[in-house]
């Protein structure tokens, strides 16, 4: 009879939840092939596709400088940064395909606008010093973000996290070099990477996602060890460390609430504008058409490219196994 | 430095995430020999960023926009081709054998890149092989200039070098089941403009684009 199965069932199931619970509090690493609860799986693969999609969306507003980097040194470095994310997105999508999805089933999520990637990418960038802003401040957050995940319970992504991190790391400190070359250069020089920063700051701090009371993955992202930390206690954390490596650059933070309180032994600073970040998340920030327009633009003219390889390819095996037959015959 | 230019406006354009990686790390190899090659002769940003148009020496075939993916990839094969080959002969040369010798590994990765991809196209679909068809008529007329001599690289035989991109060349598009093409090989005015300061339209608009922000700025250090 069918109940006497789906009593079975749920005693399997009980017992699989059971280790997989004890592992996770054991610190133990969750692997592809174990046992891992659906809703486990789906977080997981959400925010790994939201994090490689990310990584993809993000080289647009660099790369909008490539052509127009004013030194070659510069250029190189840039040309390298945008080089990583490509490679940190192929890490991560491999990461999530560990999951039992597809890349190409994500790109097309990401194209239909089914799923998201990191608000902060929905902001032009508009001088050359927005690209040591985004080194800085953006390279940074998700650096705050990002060194928690390398101790994430499942195994893949957090290995995919250690080398994406010492990567960003790298991009982080060339962003503030950037900067405070600027920073110390001319007046007009100064004058930019000061108005990048007032550009950038807020967006960085949003990029830590909603308050913790309206955090709808956060409670249960803690408990499975995907999260470390709630969104606060990283924003905090990411101004603390913000705060005197500004000072550092001779530059301000366009906050008039922000100081040293001595009591928490952290820093105050002022209100998050929350409907600017629901807004961008909804797809009505400054560039969120112009992003998924030319990602969704390269890929459909890159179809012919794909379909080139793949009917090459396909040649190419049938060739060599008649080949292999014909000298398995004789 | 042209070519590396115009391969890195490929970044958030490719066709698969492997090419966004692999263009930029041709364009990065790229720069890296154009670095070397400026700093030997001068201050390498000045060279770069304050030259007008007519001053520039190169190649016309380099400054070709990279049009689509089919296109970009034939230039890249006839060019990494010649580049492989002129460090080869290079490499003991008392001025450039230092940098060719490293370069001719990377250009190595280049050509090798190329050609998998020429393979590909050309013996992929009807489509694919039309377009790179098309690249290889379009680009073909620039590739006579390559093999010009050039002052100070007397330690080169251009003929036999002319002769080994041709043979490496024509193998690879038979392969792919392309034509060599027939036209003339003699750029867009004549073989040798480019190394003359005479190029293409299309190179001072990308000249714009790239010396505008260094421009603005007279004497600041970026």
């Amino acid at each position: 009879m069918a109940t006497v199965t789906d009593a079975g069932q749920t005693a399997v199931d009980a017992a699989r939840t059971a280790v997989f619970d004890a592992a996770v509090a054991a610190d133990e690493r969750i692997e592809p092939r174990d046992w891992m609860p659906d809703a486990y799986r789906a977080t997981l693969v959400r925010q790994i596709a939201q994090h490689a999609h990310s990584e993809i969306i993000g080289m647009q507003p660099e790369a909008n400088w490539i052509t127009r980097a004013p030194s070659l040194r510069r250029k190189a470095i840039l040309i390298a940064k945008v080089q990583d994310e490509a490679g940190h997105g192929l890490y991560l999508y491999s990461a999530a395909e560990t999951l039992g999805t597809s890349r190409e089933e994500l790109l097309d999520k990401l194209h239909a606008g089914r799923q998201k990637y990191s608000s902060i990418f929905n902001y032009p960038t508009l001088t050359w010093a927005d690209v040591g802003a985004i080194g800085w401040l953006v390279d940074g957050a998700a650096i705050t973000n990002q060194v928690p995940i390398c101790r994430c319970s499942y195994g893949p992504y957090a290995r995919a996290m250690v080398r994406i991190c010492k990567e960003e790391s790298f991009h982080q400190r060339q962003g503030f070099e950037l900067l405070l070359t600027l920073s110390r250069g001319t007046e007009a020089q100064h004058a930019m990477a000061q108005d990048a920063v007032n550009r950038w700051w807020w967006p960085s701090l949003m990029m830590f996602g909603p308050p913790d009371d309206e955090s709808s993955h956060s409670a249960q992202s803690m408990a499975w060890k995907i999260k470390r930390h709630s969104n606060d206690e990283l924003r905090q954390r990411f101004v603390d460390i913000a705060v005197p490596q500004a000072e550092a650059l001779g530059l301000t933070l366009p906050d008039p609430d922000l100081r040293w309180n001595e009591e928490r032994g952290q820093h105050d600073f002022g209100a998050i504008d929350w409907s600017e970040f629901w807004d961008v998340l909804k797809g009505n920030g400054p560039c969120n058409e112009q992003r998924i327009t030319q990602r969704r633009t390269a890929h459909e003219e890159g179809a012919w490219v794909r379909d080139a390889a793949a009917a090459h390819a396909a040649k190419h095996t049938t060739a060599r196994s008649a080949q292999n037959e014909q000298e398995a015959t004789a | 430095m042209v070519l590396s230019h115009r391969l890195a406006q490929w970044a958030g354009h490719a066709p698969v995430l492997e090419e966004e990686v692999a263009l930029a790390n041709i364009a990065l190899d790229l720069l890296g020999q154009a670095r070397v090659l400026l700093s030997m002769a001068g201050d390498e940003d000045e060279l770069a960023y304050l030259r007008e148009e007519r001053a520039f020496r190169n190649l016309q075939l380099v400054e070709q926009p990279n049009g689509d993916f089919a296109h970009t990839i034939v230039r890249q094969l006839l060019f990494s081709t010649y580049q492989r080959f002129l460090y080869e002969a290079l490499a003991g040369d008392q001025v450039f054998g230092p940098l060719a010798a490293k370069a001719v590994k990377e250009v190595a990765y280049h050509q090798d890149h190329a050609e998998q991809w020429t393979l590909r196209l050309g013996d992929g679909t009807d489509e694919s092989q039309a377009r790179m068809q098309r690249g290889l008529d379009a680009l073909w007329r620039y590739t006579g200039e390559m093999f010009r001599p050039v002052d100070g690289l007397e330690s080169v035989d251009w003929q036999k070098l002319e002769a080994r991109w041709l043979s490496s060349v024509t193998a690879v598009i038979e392969r792919a089941t392309l034509r060599v093409p027939e036209g003339p090989r003699t750029g867009a005015w004549t073989a040798g403009a480019g190394r003359e300061g005479l190029h293409t339209e299309p190179f001072g608009r990308m000249l714009a684009e790239m010396q505008h922000l260094h421009r603005s700025h007279p004497g600041a250090s970026w």
